[in-house]
């Protein structure tokens, strides 16, 4: 009786009563000799089978809809809202990804390659100071010099608290460009769990396909299915894994090191 | 010295610039990938090629290899900075004729220590 429950297991119980009594009455109609009646109860028992069918892809269809309508994520402001409302699937989330990441990304950059000409400038500047201010020390300092060198002292106090400024700036600049993680963090993870949600449905689209299969008896000849699998040749991209995986280099040391047995 | 930085991410483009820039190589170029580096290359104009490996298009290795068939590249300096990690990988990047291979992410350490060796092997 237990194998029994397992088979019916994705049906409803409606249906399966269904499948009982009818299964009763054609074999009481077969009996009595009734033929015509009989095949009646066997249409209806097709008819029985289809319906189900249909009502199981309906069902799998509408929470895949859900699915897909519930993928939506809060914008803070108009200029994300109006980003954000244009997405409605996946694919243009990511997109989104990309363009977060490269844009902060250049944005840091921007940042930084302003803010490296002034620490350079500071630090040469202070350097030569130093080495004059040596020289005043040591009393080997010209008159001329000396004035010279005190209006140079009075200029770089106030470049130094200029530039000093401008880099603080720019380093919490740099801070709030990293704001793009946040975001796209949870982007990717709506698209996860729109990914999860859609194996989920399609694991149970397959399940039931088998029970159609079991129902109908449609048993499928074996086909061979030429696997797409990620060249090598073409790139795979990083390594999430490396650490767990054998064949991946786990870091620079051991790509020299492979490359230093080859002979590099 | 002319060197040409081939990458289908501008970011990682930039980095590497910026980076060389440090190093004091200035005269850079870029390519997002190898369809597009590959004639630059036939001009003649560069000394040092830095490409990833995984581009659509043309990828770092067949641009390398390209880059090894071709009779006046052959023996240009190649190093490969990548995210692609693989033993085989690594081991198909020296066969064919991969000239230092830098994986992603590195530092700036990193990245001048192989171009250095590069270039002291060169010379």
């Amino acid at each position: 009786m237990s194998k029994h429950e397992t088979d019916h297991q994705g049906l409803d119980s409606e249906v399966t009563d269904k499948l009982h009594s009818q299964a009763a009455a054609l074999v009481e109609q077969l009996n009595a000799g009734d033929y015509a009646a009989a095949m009646t109860v066997i249409n209806d028992l097709s008819e029985v089978r289809d319906r189900s069918l249909y009502r199981e892809v309906g069902r799998l269809t509408r929470s895949l809809h859900e699915a897909i309508r519930n993928f939506q994520i809060d914008p803070r402001n108009d200029e994300q809202s109006e980003a954000l409302s244009k997405m409605t699937d996946a694919s243009d989330r990511l997109k989104y990804v990309v363009k977060m990441t490269g844009k902060a990304a250049n944005r840091t950059m921007d940042l930084v390659e302003e803010a490296m000409p002034l620490a350079s400038s500071m630090r040469d500047e202070a350097a030569e100071l130093r080495d004059e201010w040596q020289r005043l020390r040591r009393r080997e300092m010209k008159p001329a010099e000396f004035r010279a060198l005190y209006a140079r002292i009075d200029t770089f106090f106030v470049t130094l608290n200029h530039d000093a400024n401008a880099t603080y700036e720019n380093l919490s600049e740099i801070l709030m460009a990293q704001d793009f993680q946040d975001l796209t963090g949870q982007v990717i993870e709506k698209v996860t769990t729109l990914v999860k949600e859609v194996e989920e449905h399609l694991l149970s689209l397959v399940m039931m396909a088998s029970h159609v299969d079991k129902i109908t008896g449609t048993v499928y000849e074996p086909v061979d299915e030429e696997r797409k699998t990620e060249s090598a040749e073409q790139g795979v991209g990083p390594q999430i894994k490396a650490d767990e995986l054998g064949n991946v280099m786990s870091g620079q040391d051991d790509v020299d090191d492979l490359l230093s047995s080859l002979g590099f | 010295m002319n060197i040409l930085i081939v990458d289908d991410f501008s970011t990682m483009r930039r980095i590497i610039k910026n980076l060389l820039r440090d190093l004091g190589f200035t005269n850079t170029d870029e390519a997002d990938d190898g369809n597009t580096a590959l004639p630059l290359l036939k001009s003649g104009k560069y000394d040092f090629l830095i490409t990833d490996w995984n581009m659509p298009g043309m990828s770092g290795l067949d641009l390398l290899k390209e880059v090894r068939k071709d009779e006046k590249l052959k023996t240009l300096p190649v190093l490969m900075v990548t995210a692609e990690a693989k033993r085989d990988q690594i081991v198909a990047a020296a066969t064919a004729g991969v000239n230092g291979y830098v994986v992603k992410p590195f530092t700036a350490a990193v990245l001048k220590e192989k171009i250095e060796k590069i270039f002291e092997r060169i010379e």
